[in-house]
């Protein structure tokens, strides 16, 4: 993890030298005075040698100091701090359905392997990799907000106005969000447990006459955890993508809101911030999930 | 953090398959099928501008104008045919994902061969590609356009990056597979020299999962690019595509929702039937690949 962190710190430090025009005349725009783009060099310390940048790069970074934003001059991690909250709990809805929702479709599809519930499970799967978040998003607005009235179609009302309100304004987007991640978790349990089934454990168990139900909580499930923990984490990534969508389609002032306006407004470091933010959040969440296969399966030792 | 935890690796793609054109067809109705639908839609797309009227033109008399006999996928805001923009983000979405597989698979392949032959660099190449992959894509593909400018290039390179790190691995995996087998130490012993092992011996082995991610990733690079437009980091405001669209038409969900439904339904069933026919080949080429296949295009 932690080459991987130093490569990932270096990459992003040289993602802004190696773009072939003057970032700096990049990110001012294209309107922009020449005294605005040599502002923006300097900074952005774009103006220093390579390995004075670098150190001052790896210092801060180490400090979670992520830079000052151009267009509001704020730090970048006190603007992330602010709109952390929606994201963070956007994302643990989003994880939690979609786990909720997909461990059991695949177990079952696995169950009535080639009938008519596994061939469902399996189009809606394809469906959900294939249809992109926004056309979901829009969708459930339309459908359960405008329609139907069911949800606010727009915003989010924090925590602290109570955490009923906040669960409300946050489900659709949630449920968008989940979708693809839905599709994912449920073809790899499905992939995973048909493997299970077929061992002879499975079979003694369901010789002694326990309930299916029985059969798959206690034997096939566990023995499927590994990979469906795997899964899981890697989905995160697309997770992450997908939620900077669905807050601009929902107009959730969170992180992904932050993305957005920073691409309108040029504002490299907080994109850069974000990336790294982001980045973290995958590789720390991964390496739980690494650290959660003990718990899975007692072979399994670090 | 173990990487192996993130990809496993994987022993499918091994040994060549043979087979001619007649084959595949007949194996795969599906192919068939998705593969004619997606000429149809090519030919289409690359006709655009011989059969329709210019996408950008202005008639704020009709605007917002529901479907209907004049305008058949109704009018946007500015009074523009939905239905000519549709057609025409498809030339976009299509160019975008050819070339993204294509950039994609010359990279990818390039490093992958390297990689499971060059057990110097291996280590160094394989963790500069885990730490890009560590990189969640959507997030990096929106960095390097804010760093790039927007233009049809850059779209291309920044959504290629992060999916060439797979496409890598994928090879390098299957390069070490092969490598021990017996033709492979026919071939050394027998004096063939490098390029000789990787392009008459290695390279022919490798084409069928190579083929089948190139097909996953043109499917994934244009949802990419439709996230890249709609977030106004993608290809420049005035060529009409999909995610543009759909921006566009955020403001007016409730008064216009076919301005909403007409490109996303495109862009889903164009993706729809390139996930299909790569499932198809997949199935065909090699069973082997059919498990894991999924967690890996994903990004």
């Amino acid at each position: 993890m932690v080459p991987i962190l130093a490569f990932v710190a270096v990459f992003v430090f040289l993602l802004i030298h190696i773009t072939p025009v003057d970032p700096a005349a990049i990110i001012a725009g294209d309107y922009a005075t020449l005294d605005q783009i040599a502002a923006i060099r300097t900074q952005l310390k774009l103006d220093r040698p390579l390995l004075e940048q670098f150190t001052t790069w790896v210092s801060r970074l180490a400090r979670a100091d992520l830079g000052v934003s151009i267009f509001s001059q704020q730090p970048v991690a006190r603007l992330i701090g602010q709109r952390l909250e929606p994201t963070l709990i956007l994302a643990l809805m989003a994880t939690s359905m979609a786990v909720i929702i997909a461990v059991p479709l695949g177990v079952i599809a696995a169950y009535c392997g080639g009938g008519v519930f596994d061939r469902l499970v399996i189009g809606f799967s394809v469906l959900g990799f294939s249809t992109p978040i926004f056309l979901v998003g829009y969708f459930l607005v339309y459908v359960f907000a405008l329609g139907l009235d069911w949800f606010p179609a727009q915003g989010y009302s924090p925590l602290s106005a109570g955490l009923g309100f906040c669960f409300r304004s946050l489900l659709l987007p949630a449920l968008a969000v989940a979708l693809l991640y839905v599709a994912l978790i449920t073809r790899v349990t499905r992939a995973v447990c048909i493997e299970v089934l077929n061992q002879d454990y499975v079979r003694t168990a369901q010789a002694k006459g326990l309930e299916p139900w029985v059969v798959l909580w206690r034997h096939v499930l566990p023995n499927a955890a590994v990979p469906i923990a795997t899964v899981v984490g890697i989905g995160i990534a697309a997770m992450l993508g997908g939620v900077v969508v669905t807050e601009t389609v929902f107009n959730v002032p969170g992180l992904g809101r932050l993305t957005a306006d920073a691409i309108v407004r040029r504002d490299y470091p907080i994109i850069q911030g974000l990336m790294l933010l982001f980045t973290g959040i995958y590789v720390g969440v991964n390496l739980l999930i690494d650290l959660s296969y003990v718990f899975f399966d007692p072979r399994i030792c670090y | 953090m173990s990487t192996n935890a993130l990809s496993p690796p994987s022993v499918w793609g091994v040994g060549r398959r043979r087979l001619g054109k007649s084959g595949l067809l007949r194996l795969r109705p599906t192919i068939l099928i998705a593969g004619t639908a997606l000429l149809g839609i090519a030919i289409l797309a690359l006709l655009a501008p011989a059969l329709l009227s210019d996408p950008r033109i202005l008639d704020p008399i009709h605007r917002l104008e529901p479907p209907g006999a004049s305008h058949v996928f109704g009018t946007d805001n500015l009074g523009r045919s939905v239905f000519v923009r549709t057609v025409y983000g498809t030339r976009v979405s299509l160019a975008i994902g050819l070339m993204v597989a294509f950039a994609t698979t010359i990279v990818g392949v390039t490093i992958g061969l390297v990689a499971g032959f060059q057990r110097l660099l291996d280590g160094l190449i394989m963790r500069a590609m885990d730490g890009i992959m560590a990189i969640p894509g959507v997030l990096l593909a929106i960095a390097l356009m804010s760093l790039f400018g927007s233009s049809l290039t850059n779209v291309v390179v920044a959504i290629s990056v992060p999916e060439v790190p797979r496409m890598a691995r994928l090879v390098r995996s299957t390069v070490l597979t092969l490598r021990e087998l017996p033709f492979m130490e026919a071939a050394i012993a027998t004096g063939s020299r490098l390029p000789r092992l990787l392009f008459r011996h290695l390279l022919p082995n490798v084409v069928a999962p190579v083929l089948v991610q190139a097909t996953f990733v043109f499917a994934s690079a244009m949802i990419v690019e439709a996230i890249l437009s709609f977030l106004g980091a993608g290809t420049p405001p005035d060529v009409p595509s999909w995610g543009g669209m759909l921006a566009e038409a955020r403001r007016f969900l409730q008064r216009a929702p076919w301005m909403i439904a007409f490109p996303g339904i495109a862009l889903a069933s164009l993706v729809l039937l390139v996930n299909l026919l790569g499932d198809a080949l997949r199935d065909t080429l090699d069973p082997r690949l059919a498990r894991q296949f999924r967690a890996r295009h994903v990004q």
